[in-house]
């Protein structure tokens, strides 16, 4: 199994401990905290995910041969999911982000947080992800 | 302080039992909650039955057809243009035009209003308030004919400053484009006496009322507007349907917006000639069942009585306003005007709208957050978003209570 998706059925075994839908919120905002802060500076219109509901800031950075990424969202649930996103493909080399089959949200339940609907910048901010991959790869 | 004595006899519990999707339980076991009648009212049994049989029994494309189903069609959509005729007041059934919605209606105006009224330099007026659809069209139109676009500030309070729409008037304004009821903050807007200085100077004046129809009585006449505009979705009606009104003179002045069938009298190939009202403005089979479910919509806001049912939609938005404030420290509402309708926008604290939504949501409760599609007025207030519930006729004050502890809950997690 991959390391990436090693990480996703551990989020996805965390989540499954709780019942009670609110209760998966507040886990939510507890990932909202550990979410590495993206420098005030490097909040630009370039690193901006700009969606209709909430934004979200979002800059890669490569140590070695692994690719990091710092990220901030002005909503505390997107965050969050920022967050678990982060969690999930940040600190793996490239070639493993960009070819990544991300399940665990549809696993939990938070697929639609993934919609380009929802227009939170979850949606494009997994694109620029990969596409960030994509180019270091 | 005596309490308001009220010898309304509007039946909530009667009206709510024509919506069956209000007794839907959601997540599991969250009974629904629906704030959301400004974006879209839901659908009451008449209107959904109607379009059903329409569907299933009584369709045929309209006008000109020879037989039985098509000039049964034919009278049912056009009954449904009576029936909207009276329940705006307009003058002559011709005055009212089919279109897809608001939207369409601002639109064919701003698509054709120019090539007869306006040249470059003349002015248009708009609001700080508008929705984007009663702003962008005028925004294009501007473009493209060199007129200048103007704007009507909005105060603190969320009202329009009349002061300095009076002082924007002058001979080089052609029209005035205002919504009766704002969509992201419920103020009531005195179209009556803009319209009439508007008037003074020889402007004509569009109303955009998506959000004043669902909820109170419209006069066209008495308003003595040049157009209204609104939607049928959001008056419990069809989606895809909506009503241009237009005085017949000033309608007749405009070319046509879409050319096709239905509005056209004689074609050549080099040229045609035009149809007259309403079907200069009707290319195209237009949206049949629509049309008719608007009839029964109307036919359904029309048992109750109008004055009843808003005055208990105020209760509700009051009752609203109150508990918010009296529950909540650091609640700030946006939009204190003196006069409002149909929605509540607000903030807690400095929590983001989308948070307190997606939590609300998970309650069963549904509200809109966001810009509302008035990104000027965020601006304005210097916001990006809120929370904006809005309510129907069915909406209820145990509704309202509902939202209160969902906020308290939320407020709880999010700080």
């Amino acid at each position: 199994m991959s390391s990436i998706n090693k990480v996703q059925d551990e989020i996805v075994e965390e989540f499954e401990l709780f019942d009670d839908w609110m209760d998966r919120y507040e886990h939510i905002i507890e990932f909202s905290k550990e979410v590495p802060q993206i420098e005030e500076e490097l909040k630009t219109e370039a690193n901006l995910v700009k969606g209709c509901q909430s934004n979200v800031w979002l800059a890669p950075e490569m140590k070695g041969e692994k690719l990091f990424f710092k990220a901030d969202s002005d909503a505390v649930i997107t965050r969050g999911i920022v967050g678990l996103l982060i969690k999930i493909l940040s600190g793996h080399k490239p070639e493993e982000i960009a070819q990544a089959d991300l399940y665990a949200l549809d696993k939990i339940g938070l697929k639609e947080h993934l919609s380009p609907n929802r227009a939170n910048g979850l949606s494009s901010m997994i694109t620029m992800m990969k596409a960030y991959a994509k180019a270091t790869a | 302080m005596i309490a308001k004595t009220s010898n309304i006899t509007f039946d909530v519990e009667a009206v709510r039992s024509e919506f069956p999707v209000l007794d839907r339980v959601i997540y599991e076991n969250k009974p629904l909650v629906y704030f959301d009648s400004a974006a879209s009212s839901q659908k009451p049994r008449i209107v959904a039955n109607t379009v059903r049989d329409y569907y299933l029994n009584e369709h045929a494309n309209i006008h000109r057809g020879v037989h039985f189903l098509s000039q049964e069609a034919t009278n049912k959509y056009e009954e449904a243009r009576k029936k909207v005729r009276d329940f705006i007041n307009a003058a002559y059934d011709e005055e009212i035009i089919f279109t897809s919605g608001t939207t369409d209606g601002i639109n064919l105006i701003a698509a054709t209003f120019d090539k007869v009224h306006i040249k470059k330099g003349d002015e248009v007026i708009v609001t700080g308030m508008e929705h984007h659809s009663n702003l962008v069209p005028w925004q294009m139109m501007c473009e493209r004919s060199g007129a200048v676009l103007k704007f009507v500030p909005v105060s603190d309070e969320g009202e329009l400053i009349l002061e300095e729409y009076e002082a924007l008037l002058n001979d080089k304004t052609k029209l005035v484009a205002v919504s009766h009821v704002s969509n992201t903050l419920g103020t009531i807007n005195p179209v009556a006496e803009m319209i009439k200085s508007a008037h003074g100077v020889g402007a004509q004046v569009l109303v955009d009322g998506a959000q004043s129809v669902p909820h109170m009585k419209i006069d066209v006449r008495d308003l003595d507007c040049d157009y209204y505009v609104f939607s049928g979705h959001k008056m419990y009606g069809p989606t895809g349907v909506g009503i241009l009104y237009g005085k017949k003179e000033l309608l007749n002045e405009l070319p046509p917006y879409k050319g096709g069938g239905e509005m056209i009298k004689t074609v050549t190939l080099e040229k045609s000639t035009y149809n007259e009202l309403p079907h200069k403005f009707e290319a195209g089979t237009p949206n049949i069942a629509g049309g008719i479910g608007l009839g029964a919509a109307i036919d359904f806001m029309l048992r109750e009585d109008l004055t009843d049912a808003a005055e208990h939609e105020n209760r509700v938005l009051e009752y609203c306003e109150n508990r918010l404030q009296e529950e909540f420290s650091d609640i700030k509402i946006i939009g204190q005007a003196k006069e409002k309708t149909g929605a509540v926008s607000f903030l807690l604290g400095d929590i983001h709208p989308y948070d307190v939504g997606v939590l609300l949501d998970r309650l069963g409760i549904a509200v809109r957050t966001g810009h509302h599609c008035t990104q000027p007025l965020m601006n304005r207030f210097d916001i990006t978003g809120t929370v904006r519930a809005s309510f129907g006729m069915y909406n209820t004050t145990q509704e309202v209570d509902a939202l209160i502890e969902g906020l308290k809950r939320a407020e709880k997690m999010l700080s």
